[in-house]
């Protein structure tokens, strides 16, 4: 008996539809066929272990000689499941714009400044309660030429492992109050009752006194199925 | 059965990545410890003119040469782990939109019921203008097991070559697989 307790089916209310032409670049991008469907295996419900994980980096604040420029911020929360069970030692990556909105990254054009002390990126694994914890800055917004007076919204990137091939998840966390979310073609590809879900909310009791302000981001993974898998192609 | 959280949505990795997520020696599973017949992964990404996508992501994740996962959900002890074996992979396309891996031919695998999988190497592809991961798989053309697969079996005959590797001429075991994004030949993705 070889069946495995499979990862629940995407809602199909949560996730963006891969082809979403206010996003220019997805139109040559996307499958036009059907994906297929098929049953979790031992394939998609193992994953690689946090230890390919290379050493943690959680201040993005200090890499260089001096302190990083811009509004110093913490980003925290926890990795939980749909149950809201907690995700433990799972990785998460992040990485993100400094806070004029410029990338260390040679396609990087924006005519901002680069920041000699800040590199923008950052890896940790969960604790036992699924939290993760970063020190940074808060990114600033930046141009891009997906159409006419295009500025994505100041965003962190985020990538996690969850427990499985199958939990994998690369998103982007945003900012509460920010005008430029309603209109980034990344932002509402996604139902807009599941955009939420990408914002940060401004936490007092995670702000630091005389020292970063605070804005918690929960992580929602794939939660599991109860029982496992009917084999519905086996017949 | 309720879900209490909505799940957070998949958004792209952007093409702003590489200094953040690629690794040294990402692309390198096997070292000259590691059990089995030491094989090479390459391949292209093609969106759908068959223009080269040079800003994409790919990680893999397989079982090592025994047929075992290093996770702990595979708890099948008498397929011995490899200490010099995790079974992931990641790396970038170059500019002109090939990738690499050097890794281990991997074992057979359960699959559901009593059957058992051909060979295979799971597959995440990430990049600009991908706003959600797409997923498939590498087999190998020239595995006779591919016949009784039983996830092959799901894919319409006539689209399973898109994800079988060619053995490319030569001493060193090399496989060719391209991903394609569309047009001709589009690469079958799955929903897991």
């Amino acid at each position: 008996m070889t069946d495995v307790l499979a990862y629940r089916a995407d809602d199909g209310n949560t996730h963006a539809n891969s082809l979403s032409p206010a996003y220019g670049s997805t139109v040559r991008r996307s499958p036009s066929q059907p994906l297929v469907a098929i049953p979790h295996t031992l394939t998609e419900v193992t994953g690689p272990s946090s230890q390919v994980l290379r050493a943690s980096l959680d201040d993005l604040t200090k890499i260089g000689t001096g302190e990083a420029l811009g509004e110093r911020i913490i980003v925290t929360g926890r990795v939980l499941d749909e149950d809201g069970r907690p995700v433990p030692n799972s990785v998460v990556e992040v990485w993100q714009a400094n806070a004029a909105g410029r990338y260390i990254h040679e396609r990087d054009q924006h005519p901002a400044p680069l920041d000699p002390n800040f590199r923008g990126e950052g890896r940790v694994v969960t604790d036992a309660d699924g939290r993760y914890r970063f020190l940074t800055i808060k990114p600033g917004a930046y141009p891009w030429k997906n159409h006419h007076n295009a500025w994505r919204p100041a965003h962190i990137h985020f990538s996690l492992f969850g427990p499985a091939f199958a939990t994998r998840l690369v998103t982007q966390m945003y900012f509460p109050g920010d005008p430029l979310i309603a209109i980034d073609p990344i932002a509402c590809a996604v139902p807009a009752a599941a955009r939420d879900r990408m914002v940060s909310r401004f936490d007092l009791d995670v702000t630091e006194p005389e020292f970063a302000l605070g804005y918690v981001f929960d992580i929602v993974l794939r939660g599991r199925n109860a029982t496992p898998m009917e084999d519905k192609h086996d017949h | 059965m309720t879900i209490k959280y909505g799940a957070t949505p998949s958004q792209t990795v952007g093409p702003f990545f590489h200094y953040a997520l690629p690794y040294a020696n990402g692309e390198t599973l096997a070292d000259a410890q590691t059990q089995g017949t030491r094989i090479e992964i390459t391949g292209r990404v093609l969106d759908a003119d068959g223009e080269p996508v040079p800003d994409a992501m790919i990680e893999i994740w397989q079982a090592n040469h025994a047929g075992r996962y290093a996770h702990a959900e595979d708890s099948r002890s008498e397929f011995a782990l490899d200490p010099h074996f995790t079974g992931f992979g990641r790396t970038a396309t170059d500019a002109t939109g090939t990738f690499r891996f050097t890794t281990v031919r991997p074992g057979r695998v359960p699959g559901p019921g009593n059957s058992l999988q051909a060979p295979h190497i799971a597959i995440g592809l990430f990049g600009r203008g991908l706003l959600n991961r797409l997923v498939t798989r590498l087999y190998f053309a020239d595995a006779a097991e591919n016949a009784d697969d039983p996830i092959l079996a799901l894919v319409p005959e006539r689209r399973r070559s898109t994800l079988l590797a060619q053995r490319l001429p030569g001493e060193a075991a090399t496989y060719r697989l391209d991903l394609r994004l569309g047009g001709n030949d589009e690469t079958v993705f799955f929903a897991l």
